[in-house]
């Protein structure tokens, strides 16, 4: 009873003690130790902690841009692994697919490349020119024109002296597993992948003979660096209905998507330096004697970015003009 | 209440200040580690010694060993590679924050054994070595291009670069944390 009653007093005490009007913000004193306190020496490991987020908060010492979370053109890939652009605007070895994914990006990181590519033969000429963008080592989308001057053929085709046959390439290639260089040596890189082709001369292609002007390619490709004999692997496996690419349109009145290989063996020379041999199965859709293709290529990166590519192609009989081989030169710059 | 917060916050204020010469370690249970005087290396964990933390079987033969310069330019190559990792900006915060006396003498000796120049691996295992580093496929890079730079210099031809290479290349499962 005392005791509540002696409660209750020192409640009423309290109440005239504590101000009518609200209570001012709590108030927490403290001595400024933490600003006060020089910062820890510049060694090396408080460095990266000390650094401002808004500048180069990269692991990396690159020269890219960071947009949040992602490293934008910050490069960090090991020197040719983003392969050189192929004729269809993939990363790969020039007329064959790779499981590579182009540009110089990491994990974490996006990249970009563009090429442009020339292969000059007995009756026409080739001109080729594409970009690409790649997301970490997971998502390659490509874009590529070729531009195929049919020269004087042209006018034995009845098409017209310097007819330029032009086809536009959408590619998408996504890395499913593996790795080109590390992991285990019997796990390649393998990726799946898309090309969506459209010719722009469709009127052209179903005179020739073709079903369609415009078709999709798909493909999945291995590709592995086996370090122990520096030895670049590469096959891939297209279902396709191009006629030479698409060039000459898709499938014909009788055939159509059939599944095609290419391959790729390389010699890893120096860091900067690859050369090799590759191969290109195509189907004679058309029944003017289309062949497989070949080529003999040297790949070297003059910079961390810039990589040309020479190579001698074997590309057989194209609409009907036979023995096309000749040279191929394309360079590809890479961020 | 406000009356309690103002004695406390007075009582903090008054509060002597701790003595210049505390040691802050000590107070906090911080262990200091010591090098040790002969080697000049910190003390590590506890862990089971075996060739296999090297992480791959050594190649046999005395050929390859022999282009890496033997067993002296083998040790070389590894110190070469770690002063240049400490010195890339790339790479540099993760190593400076280590022992790299230790580091230059396993990591040489992990390249020894792997080439069969005939050195006993006494490292850790490469999970157990790299654990909560937070190394990227992007600082392995780093360190595979430093590798290459101190065994260009050290004329190793590059097929054998490459071998080496192929030995340590699987360990990136283990190393590559994000
Ligand atoms: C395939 C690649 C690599 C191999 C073969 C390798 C090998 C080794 C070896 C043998 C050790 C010594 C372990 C011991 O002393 O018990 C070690 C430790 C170390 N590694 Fe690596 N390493 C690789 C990649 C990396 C990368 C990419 C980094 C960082 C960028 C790195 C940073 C370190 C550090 C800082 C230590 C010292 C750890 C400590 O003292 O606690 N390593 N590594």
């Amino acid at each position: 009873m005392f005791a509540s009653c002696l409660l209750a007093v020192c409640q009423s005490v309290a109440a005239l003690a504590s101000p009518v009007d609200p209570a001012p913000a709590p108030q927490i004193a403290y001595a400024r130790v933490i600003d006060a306190a020089p910062l820890p020496p510049a060694s090396a490991p408080t460095h990266r902690a000390h650094q401002p987020v808004s500048t180069d908060a990269s692991s990396l010492a690159g020269d890219g841009v960071r947009l949040g979370k992602v490293d934008l053109f910050d490069g960090g890939k090991l020197l040719l692994t983003n392969g050189v652009a192929t004729v269809e605007g993939s990363s790969g070895g020039g007329i064959a697919r790779w499981a590579t994914i182009a540009g110089r990006q990491v994990p974490g990181g996006i990249g970009a490349s563009a090429h442009a590519t020339a292969i000059e033969l007995p009756d026409f000429g080739w001109r080729s020119y594409g970009v690409a963008v790649g997301f970490g080592d997971r998502l390659e989308l490509s874009l590529a024109r070729i531009d195929f001057d049919t020269r004087d053929a042209g006018a034995l085709l009845g098409i017209g002296e310097g007819y330029t046959i032009n086809l536009d390439t959408f590619g998408a290639k996504l890395r499913v597993a593996g790795d080109v260089v590390y992991g285990e040596p019997w796990l390649p890189q393998i990726a799946i992948g898309i090309e969506h082709k459209r010719s722009r001369d469709g009127a052209l292609m179903r005179a020739l003979g073709a079903a369609d002007a415009e078709g999709t390619d798909v493909t999945i490709s291995a590709t592995k660096l086996l370090l122990s004999r520096s030895l670049l692997v590469n096959t891939t496996l297209r279902y396709t209905a191009a006629n030479e690419l698409g060039l000459l349109g898709f499938g014909s009145a009788n055939d159509g998507y059939k599944l095609q290989f290419e391959g790729s063996l390389g010699y890893q020379l120096s860091r900067r330096a690859l050369i090799g041999a590759e191969y290109r199965s195509k189907p004679d859709n058309l029944g003017l004697g289309e062949d497989d293709w070949l080529d003999i290529f040297a790949a070297y990166a003059l910079t961390d970015r810039l990589t040309l590519t020479a190579a001698y192609v074997e590309l057989g009989s194209i609409a009907t003009f036979s023995d096309q081989r000749g040279g191929f030169v394309s360079a590809q710059v890479a961020f | 209440m406000l009356l309690t917060t103002t004695a406390a916050a007075a009582l903090m204020l008054l509060q002597q200040a701790p003595a210049e010469s505390t040691d802050w370690d000590a107070e906090f249970g911080v262990e200091v580690k010591e090098r040790d005087a002969v080697t000049g290396e910190l003390p590590v964990d506890p862990y089971t010694q075996s060739n296999a933390n090297a992480g791959a079987k050594p190649y046999d033969g005395a050929v390859l060993a022999a282009d890496f310069g033997g067993r002296e330019g083998i040790a070389r190559i590894a110190a070469r590679t770690v002063d240049l990792s400490e010195a890339d900006p790339r790479i540099a915060d993760i190593f400076a924050a280590n022992d790299m006396v230790r580091l230059k003498r396993t990591l040489g000796e992990q390249f020894c054994y792997l080439l069969g120049a005939g050195c006993e691996y006494t490292g850790r295992d490469m999970k157990t070595a790299h654990a909560e580093m937070g190394v990227t496929k992007a600082d392995l890079n780093a360190l595979v291009e430093n590798l290459q730079i101190a065994m260009r210099e050290a004329g190793v031809p590059f097929a054998a670069q490459n071998r080496l290479l192929s030995k340590l290349a699987p360990a990136s499962k283990d190393i590559i944390e994000r």
